[in-house]
């Protein structure tokens, strides 16, 4: 039995098809990567495994359970982090774990969030506030308050969208690391191939919409742990890379409607805005062709 | 071949409480007329900085700019400047936000004539059938659409992008990549752009600059990039030279960008590209 089963799973907002027949199966431990377009319903996808919105058909099993309302057995990470502003480091993090693990001691519980405020390398600003953290470091926040609830699966819909290059492939090794020694399942939602084929097992391209759905999986056979400078010499990395990008764009090019449409484009010389406003007609390419010859 | 753009002994300080500080230094630079030039390095390097001084839009503390045959004192629309935020005005349609400069630079053109030219880039660009509609009704992809736009409009001497496709997802800026090589190649202008993404600047430069990194950044290596053109992201990712290419970049910036070259060294790199 799958860990995490789609079947059929189909999704409209308004009378508008987002998703249609979407069919997928995921391992215990398996760290899958969905890669698609913005707005082709990447999220819609991951809200109906949450169990933030249910799908018009279909149905999402987690270990051969009908899904039926958000739990904390699935872990969400978010794009935009989603703290509370007033609350610290360390409040953000207790307030989900004291929830959760409420039978635990007071005691118990500390030590736990403690130790996934170390994991995230974080001990220095657990007494700060949300504002007073860059962006790299609000997300590990929260990548520390989904993994501190032991959720039996990871959700992560964009996670590092938001940060710059730098940051982003820090935080990629961090994931990356987490995983090594968490080992749950994780489906990781994103836009970047290179970022999906660092970290996941599978890849799976979402197609385009109206009505988009699940493509071909491509299985990623590199080593771990994966290096992104040792990557960039391995010839299957090579392969995939331009596997899966070719796929997308593919998805894209079939998109493309050619419109057919007369267009002018009248030969006019910008005029020198410096110099005072003149009052004749304007100047055209053909003309300071002459200009420059005469000059000559 | 004669420079179209000649960057020379650039420096740039801007004051601060604990004093002046030099976040440029000696940067010497010159594009031929119709080159595509992508200025790459670290966030903060100054790389933006650079380029704002080519724009005039921000003093030059010392050393000149000469873009065709002409010292570069301010801004103007002789050069295009597409910024990462597209800077549109919102209550006016993406028509409107680029006849706001046509109206200017083409002042003595019969109004028909105007409008062609901003139907025909908002078309380029893929904006035919959303051009009447506010920045709001647009996605971010399709308002970049509209900046790229307003720039070719006014046929500058010179493209000026600073980071452009910085701000959307890694697939919407493989196909602004696109429009922005097609509308390039179309009206053959010079274009210096600034990215810190290694694949954006193979897939568009003639020539790489990197940047080694503040302060007192400079030219740290060139990198020639002759992938024959049109380009095709395909046929790219299947060349081994692209990797290879791919490669040097990226050991700069992981390794070397952190040095500055001597005396030696950036009289060597001129001399290799005069």
């Amino acid at each position: 039995m799958a860990f995490l089963e789609l079947n059929n799973v189909c999704k409209s907002f308004d009378g508008h098809n987002v998703l249609s027949n979407v069919n997928l199966s995921i391992a215990d431990g398996e760290f899958v990567a969905i890669v698609g377009y913005s707005g082709q319903g990447k999220t819609t996808l991951i809200s109906m495994i949450a169990g933030l919105t249910t799908p018009d058909s279909g149905e999402v099993r987690l270990e051969g359970n009908i899904v039926a309302g958000p739990g904390p057995d699935r872990g969400l990470v978010f794009q935009n982090y989603s703290l509370l502003p007033w609350l610290t480091v360390y409040e953000n993090i207790a307030l989900a774990v004291d929830q959760v693990f409420a039978d635990w001691t007071a005691e118990k519980r500390r030590a736990h969030v403690d130790k996934y405020i170390t994991m995230v390398k974080l001990s220095h600003a657990k007494d700060r506030l949300p504002k007073q953290l860059s962006g790299g470091m609000r997300q590990r926040v929260s990548v520390a308050r989904t993994l501190a609830i032991n959720p039996r699966i990871l959700l992560l819909d964009e996670p590092l969208g938001a940060l710059d290059a730098l940051t982003r492939a820090t935080m990629q090794d961090e994931i990356a690391n987490i995983w090594q020694t968490e080992r749950k399942t994780v489906v990781l939602i994103t836009n970047s191939v290179d970022e999906a084929l660092l970290l996941a097992d599978r890849i799976i391209p979402l197609t385009i919409g109206p009505g988009a759905t699940l493509g071909e999986a491509v299985p990623v056979r590199l080593e771990r742990p994966r290096n992104r400078t040792a990557l960039n010499h391995d010839p299957e990395f090579k392969r995939l890379r331009a596997l899966v990008t070719n796929q997308l764009l593919g998805f894209n090019a079939a998109r493309k409607t050619s419109i057919t449409k007369k267009l002018i484009r009248p030969e006019l010389l910008p005029e020198d805005l410096d110099l005072p406003r003149v009052n004749r007609p304007p100047r055209r390419l053909g003309e300071e062709k002459n200009e420059t010859l005469s000059v000559a | 071949m004669s420079k179209f753009l000649d960057i020379s002994q650039l420096v740039k300080t801007f004051p601060t409480p604990k004093g002046p500080l030099t976040v440029v230094r000696d940067f010497d630079l010159g594009v031929k007329k119709g080159e595509f030039i992508t200025l790459i390095g670290h966030s903060g390097c100054g790389k933006s900085t650079v380029l704002s001084m080519v724009a005039g839009l921000s003093d030059i503390t010392a050393g000149g700019i000469i873009l065709a045959g002409k010292e570069v004192t301010g801004a103007g629309p002789d050069r295009g400047v597409v910024f990462q935020a597209p800077c549109l005005l919102p209550w006016f349609t993406a028509f409107e936000n680029v006849m706001l400069g046509i109206n200017q630079v083409y002042y003595t053109a019969s109004k028909l004539e105007r409008r062609q030219i901003a139907e025909y880039y908002l078309s380029l660009v893929g904006l035919a059938d959303s051009m009447h509609k506010r920045p709001g009704e647009l996605s971010q992809g399709m308002r970049q659409r509209c900046g790229i736009a307003r720039a070719f409009a006014l046929s500058p001497k010179m493209l000026l992008l600073d980071e452009p496709f910085g701000m959307l997802d890694s697939l919407t800026k493989f196909e602004l990549q696109d429009v922005l090589l097609d509308l390039w190649q179309r009206d053959q202008k010079t274009a210096l752009m600034v990215t810190h993404d290694v694949d954006e600047a193979l897939y568009l430069s003639d020539r790489v600059i990197m940047m080694t990194d503040g302060p007192e950044a400079t030219v740290g290596d060139i990198l020639e990039v002759n992938f024959e053109r049109p380009r095709t992201r395909k046929q790219l990712l299947e060349d081994p030279e692209y990797y290879r290419l791919r490669e040097y970049l990226l050991h700069f910036l992981n390794e070397r960008s952190h040095h500055r070259p001597g005396k030696a060294g950036q009289q060597a790199l001129a001399h290799a590209h005069a």
